[in-house]
């Protein structure tokens, strides 16, 4: 069983966890993930690492309410335990050498995405942020990107907040003005990650992607998280809780992960609506 | 009185019917009552050099607990068979008896052979007292990584020999492969468990949740104190065809679909989805795919085919487990490859929900050319014999690849070029007091040969330890 320590709401559907964890927080580093499960009964759930202090022997996680699990786990409460929670899980995010990096955050993927700046902050590197949301009220970690980037951009879908428009807005005109990077690093949803590549790609600066896709064991065994790297016009299937979950950008099959990624979509939807239902009766009782 | 029974055929094993057990994840087979257990026991004939125990990986004295069966000793049974296995309960029901023990019997020269596994599996269910002669514990500490029938095992063998036993598992419930493997109706979790529960009687401790080369490493256990380490980390990633339409919606390896329904309990509608496809196509011949397939048939296919690149005579699986799966409906499609899959693709309607869901199969025919290295007649795919299998879900079950986390993170530990760790005979690896058995070494193989494998590196260890 693990300690919930602290829990925050940074928005009305993000939420922040800091689970009492020495082992892993001892091993942890920026681009790596854990899974959990909630309780007995529970689905094992990927959850990239957002922060660990190795002192206190801490993992901070910080998740989206999309389905049954995250809803669940939001129901708990500081001191109270989460079942299962195993990791530091994947391949660090290489930064070694890396002198002048711009990091792009989509939505919650700015949680995996702050480690990364965090490190880089630390090592003495110049970080450009692009942090990007749909709307206003779902902007997260603003001051902490702030903090720890020498320029930060934020960006609202629909201008409620910052600039209006994409994160490959401020990306495109900084390329235009001839704006060199020794690497772009790109994490949040699939579609974001897919068009943050395309514009990179004429630069021809590296990017890599943090892929997240479906995951059991996260070991390496069940083999649910593959996904297919174009390598010299070969197909190589890779698979991301032991090869990832950062690849080359270039070579990934976007289109092919957004496939896979939406498997689940109509089960993960019912099971929500049903802990929905749930949670609408409990407070009805409750007056 | 004629003292043996000279029947040539075993005392059959009560099974759930097989229209019935389709249906159901109750055990197939119900296990021998006391009466069928004497009956069949009276016909081990108590070979005074009995070529059984040669053909049993960890040696166990046959004829010895047989005797014991007849002389109505449940438990004496139990604790000659104890001497050498840990876990008999399970052996009785997964080891491949007919081509080891059994297949060395005398009565099998004319008829079967003595129903060794069943007479086991009686005893193990049976038996009331479970007497273990456990040595006083010596404090010198020993990490097991996995808690598969290697892990299991090596860290039964060692705590009866006095060693402070600490087993280290990645997942967050005991067992491995025998719990998000091999499915309930074969072996059933409570029997796992009790297993679980008898070594922890002995001393043995279990920490679940901890990924020995990401949570901690080769070189931080012997840091915390631990004198030697037996790997038994089990098979790694899945092996796919490479052809095109893998990565479709409804395509699994069997490791995926097995550990959905298996670990996760998708069977049971827990938190865990999994998908239920009406007609499955399941691509392998061995015991993982039957397997698959019979678990697929319990969740609610109304057909289940088998797919199988060479023909019925070679079909690597368990003889019994076909039987089972052929009882229970499940169509073996031999000589047959596939060579794509294909998903619906609504052109007009991008986001028609059934958009990358699996449609089809395409396969070829093959037939059997010359015999390979392994002496197996190589498949030969029949130029324009493709054709088209409507399925919903496809599983891959061709074999594994060993598991890179542990290579990967110890320096100095040789492996082969599959990615398999390499051990002495005495499970011995290129580093000092490190040791090995199992699918990590060999790749996929059975649950009896990984525990000889637990057995034979203990012993290793024991004598390393008293140097």
């Amino acid at each position: 069983m693990y300690k919930i320590l602290k829990k925050q709401s940074l928005n009305s559907t993000v939420t922040l966890m800091e689970i009492e964890a020495p082992l892993v927080a001892k091993k942890a580093e920026p681009g790596q993930f854990i899974i959990l499960r909630v309780d007995d009964e529970g689905e094992r759930v990927p959850l990239t690492i957002a922060d660990f202090d190795r002192v206190r022997g801490t993992i901070t996680i910080i998740f989206q309410i999309v389905g049954a699990t995250t809803f669940a786990l939001n129901q708990k409460n500081e001191g109270e335990y989460i079942r299962d929670f195993v990791g530091p899980l994947g391949k660090a995010t290489e930064l070694d050498g890396l002198k002048d990096v711009c990091i792009v955050g989509g939505g919650v993927g700015c949680a995996i995405a702050f480690p990364i700046v965090k490190k880089l902050s630390e090592s003495g590197a110049n970080v450009t942020s692009i942090i990007g949301f749909r709307t206003k009220d779902l902007v997260i970690l603003e001051d902490e990107f702030k903090k720890y980037s020498n320029k930060c951009f934020v960006y609202t879908d629909d201008g409620s907040y910052g600039e209006k428009g994409n994160v490959c807005v401020p990306l495109t005109n900084m390329f235009n003005e001839g704006k060199k990077f020794d690497k772009v690093i790109s994490i949040g949803p699939l579609v974001m990650m897919k068009f943050v590549t395309m514009a990179t790609k004429p630069t021809g600066i590296p990017c890599d992607v943090s892929m997240n896709p479906i995951m059991i064991d996260g070991t390496g065994m069940c083999g649910g998280c593959r996904l297919t790297l174009i390598r010299d016009g070969k197909r190589i299937t890779k698979f991301a809780c032991v090869d990832g979950p950062d690849f080359n950008a270039y070579e990934v099959d976007f289109d092919e992960a957004m496939v896979r990624g939406a498997t689940y979509k109509n089960f993960e939807r019912q099971a929500y609506e049903e802990s929905c239902n749930l949670k609408k009766m409990g407070e009805n009782f409750n007056g | 009185m004629a003292k043996f029974n000279m029947s040539l055929n075993k005392v059959d094993m009560p099974m759930q019917d097989p229209i019935a057990r389709g249906k159901n994840f109750e055990e197939v087979a119900l296990g021998y009552t006391y009466e069928m257990a004497k009956e069949e026991a009276n016909r081990c004939l108590e070979c005074k050099n009995p070529a059984c125990v040669n053909g049993c990986p960890v040696k166990i004295d046959i004829p010895g607990f047989i005797k014991e069966i007849k002389n109505d000793n449940i438990n004496g049974a139990y604790s000659v068979i104890a001497k050498t296995s840990n876990l008999p309960s399970i052996c009785g029901r997964v080891c491949p008896q007919e081509s080891q023990c059994e297949a060395k019997c005398v009565r099998a020269i004319k008829g079967e052979a003595v129903g060794i596994g069943r007479l086991e599996r009686f005893v193990a269910d049976n038996a009331t007292e479970m007497s273990v002669e456990l040595k006083e514990k010596n404090g010198i500490k020993v990490a097991v990584v996995g808690s598969g029938p290697a892990g299991l095992t090596c860290a039964g063998d060692l705590s009866k020999l006095g060693y402070d036993v600490t087993v280290f598992e990645a997942l967050h419930t005991e067992g491995g492969v025998l719990v998000y493997g091999i499915p309930e109706f074969r072996l059933p979790k409570a029997i796992v468990k009790s297993e679980v529960k008898k070594l922890e009687s002995y001393g043995v401790k279990f920490e679940c949740n901890v990924v020995i080369g990401k949570t901690l490493n080769v070189e931080d256990l012997f840091d915390m104190g631990y004198k030697a380490i037996f790997i038994g980390s089990g098979a790694g990633l899945p092996n796919f065809m490479n052809i095109p339409g893998e990565a479709y919606k409804g395509v699994y390896s069997a490791n995926e679909f097995l550990t959905r329904s298996n670990l996760m309990k998708a069977y049971k509608n827990s938190a865990t989805p999994i998908m239920k496809g009406k007609t499955v196509a399941v691509v392998g011949g061995g015991n993982v795919a039957m397997d698959a397939a019979r678990t697929a048939l319990r969740l609610g296919a109304d057909n289940v085919k088998v797919i199988y690149r060479r023909s019925m005579n070679e079909l690597p699986a368990r003889h019994e487990e076909i039987e089972n799966a052929i009882e229970e409906g499940i169509e073996f499609n031999v000589l047959t490859n596939p060579v794509e899959i294909t998903a619906h693709l609504n052109k007009e309607d991008p986001r028609d929900p059934m958009n990358g869901f699996v449609k089809s199969i395409i396969c070829i025919k093959m037939e059997l050319g010359e015999p390979d290295s392994e002496g197996r007649r190589r498949p030969i795919a029949v130029e324009n014999s493709e054709f088209e299998i409507p399925v919903d879900v496809v599983i891959m079950s061709i074999g594994t690849s060993p598991n890179p986390l542990i290579k990967d993170t110890t320096s100095g530990l040789e492996v082969n070029k599959r990615g398999g760790i390499i051990v002495t005979e005495e499970g011995k690896t290129s580093l000092d007091g490190v040791y090995a058995g199992g699918d990590a070494v060999t790749g996929a193989s059975t649950v009896i040969s990984a525990m000889g494998a637990g057995k034979t590196a203990a012993k290793a260890i024991d004598e390393y330890l008293n140097k």
